[in-house]
């Protein structure tokens, strides 16, 4: 009767299944234009001026490649607007719904040092760490996201927005943010690097931590969870199964579909 | 003066006003067309850069101190024109600029009477669509000089610019008036060299460089833009680049 059972319980409401898949796409769009008008000058300077004939301060081995900056740029500015759109519906929500606060603030007993070097060891593990049947983020991944609303994405915006010589015009004071036009496209690629870092990190957790399940939540916005006990690490197999059960008692007297 | 400023005005609102019209393709009442989602990103791009600049702000400009030793070149660098080639033998003397169209005066400059006409000296930051940026020193004629001398008519929003190597391009007047668009025939403190664009090309500074046409030809001030070529505002706007490249 007291079964101890997994059911499907919220994970993500819908503004940000919607707003994480929109910017997935904008990302990788980002990624492969800027990638493109990379390969146009495969080379890194700092300071307001850079040429194929100035000292470099990193010389990319990428082959250059000057015929793709037209659908590079193009790509590369639709998508921006659609990173920055959608970046912003995120942050605002986030902000008043106090999204950032519960979600991914780090609580207290988190930032304990014993706290955090046991989950550091639990992601060195390369078994997973239980992010998936978690009640709370965990403190890396916590940070992680923090990191990159609060730093990698805004440094890669305004970086960005330094190399517009329309902006710079208005805002001359993005050359001082930034030490200069070149340093700022440096950044911009450090900061990307920096980004893809954290995507490859992303993939491998939810790799790593019943991926079907997570993106189940992130998708419908619901995830199996245990009703109580640490988070299982078998999954799959019981996935659907206890939710139906669950279905079956409460329609107990109706048809139960086969 | 006070016609520039109702005029940048006028255009500062009309951007505003497109900025509304997310499904428009027209960045400019008779401006150039881009169909499709980059017409609506660059349509977004106007009109938000037309807002932050629409107190027409200069670009930084740099002591001489600042100005690079390498300066790219690209695309032409030596028209293989006959007339460009029998002009530039006798430096330049014979050569004309002709500015035509919506105009009460319509004139073909000499370089001496360009020369003639109040300059202007900027050091300022070069940016490419490539991803490299210079630092250059360019004296010339504010184009709006050589406008208003020529008399703009009421009905002229266009500046249509043709060179000798073939390329083409339109700015509407919120660029073309701006203090820093310049026919520069000097560069780094002598003449305009031959790979630069001599004799006479170009600077508009709050856009990328292929925006600062080299070799001018021509000048025609027009009061519509959709009916030339494909209609997209210019050359490269056809070989598919934004006609606005404030980016």
């Amino acid at each position: 009767m007291m079964v101890r059972a997994e059911k499907a319980v919220p994970r993500h409401p819908l503004w940000v299944r919607l707003t994480h898949w929109v910017n997935t796409g904008a990302f990788l769009a980002l990624l492969v234009s800027g990638f493109a008008i990379l390969l146009a000058l495969p080379r890194l300077f700092w300071g307001e001026t850079g040429a194929n004939d100035a000292p470099a301060w990193i010389v990319l081995p990428l082959p250059v490649n000057l015929e793709q900056t037209g659908w590079g740029c193009n790509l590369h500015f639709l998508a921006a607007w659609i990173f920055v759109l959608n970046g912003a519906l995120y942050g605002l929500v986030a902000l008043a719904s106090g999204h950032f606060r519960r979600r991914l603030t780090p609580d207290r007993d988190q930032l304990h040092p014993r706290h955090i070097a046991a989950d550091i060891r639990a992601h060195l593990r390369l078994t997973g760490s239980g992010a998936a049947g978690a009640r709370r983020y965990n403190v890396l991944q916590k940070l992680a996201y923090l990191a990159v609303i609060l730093v990698l994405a805004p440094v890669m915006l305004l970086s960005g927005l330094t190399m517009s010589p329309g902006v710079t015009a208005a805002y001359p004071e993005l050359f001082t943010l930034f030490g200069g036009r070149q340093s700022a496209r440096t950044i911009h690629f450090l900061s990307a690097a920096g980004l893809v870092g954290f995507l490859f990190i992303h993939v491998w957790q939810v790799l790593a931590n019943g991926p079907l399940d997570l993106m189940r939540g992130m998708i419908t916005g619901r995830s199996a969870r245990p009703t109580s006990g640490p988070a299982p690490r078998e999954r799959i197999p019981t996935k659907w199964l206890p939710v139906r059960r669950k279905n079956a008692r409460q329609n107990k007297g109706r048809e139960t579909p086969a | 003066m006070s016609d520039l400023t109702r005029r940048r005005l006028m255009l500062g609102s009309s951007a505003l006003g497109i900025g509304g019209l997310l499904g428009g393709c027209e960045l400019i009442e008779n401006g150039p067309r881009r169909p499709g989602l980059y017409g609506l990103s660059d349509t977004l791009t106007l009109a938000t850069q037309r807002f932050l600049l629409r107190d027409q702000p200069l670009v930084r400009e740099f002591g001489p101190e600042a100005i690079s030793a390498v300066f790219p070149t690209i695309n032409t660098t030596d028209p293989d024109n006959s007339d460009y080639r029998r002009s530039k033998a006798v430096g330049f003397s014979d050569w004309r600029l002709p500015v035509s169209g919506f105009v009460e005066r319509p004139v073909a400059f000499t370089l001496a009477e360009l020369k003639a006409m109040p300059s202007r000296t900027q050091v300022t930051l070069h940016s490419c669509e490539q991803g490299w940026s210079a630092i250059g020193g360019w004296t010339g004629v504010p184009l709006s000089h050589v406008l208003a001398s020529v008399g703009l008519k009421p009905e002229a929003r266009f500046i249509v610019i043709r060179t000798v190597d073939g390329w083409w391009d339109s700015y509407d007047l919120f660029d073309a008036l701006h203090p820093q668009t310049i026919l520069a025939y000097g560069m780094n403190g002598g003449d305009l060299p031959v790979a630069h664009g001599a004799p006479v090309r170009l600077r508009v500074e709050r856009q990328l460089g292929y925006k600062s046409l080299k070799y001018l030809a021509s000048i025609e001030a027009t009061d519509r833009v959709d009916g030339l070529g494909q209609g997209r505002g210019s050359m490269v706007s056809e070989m598919g680049f934004s006609w606005y490249a404030g980016i």
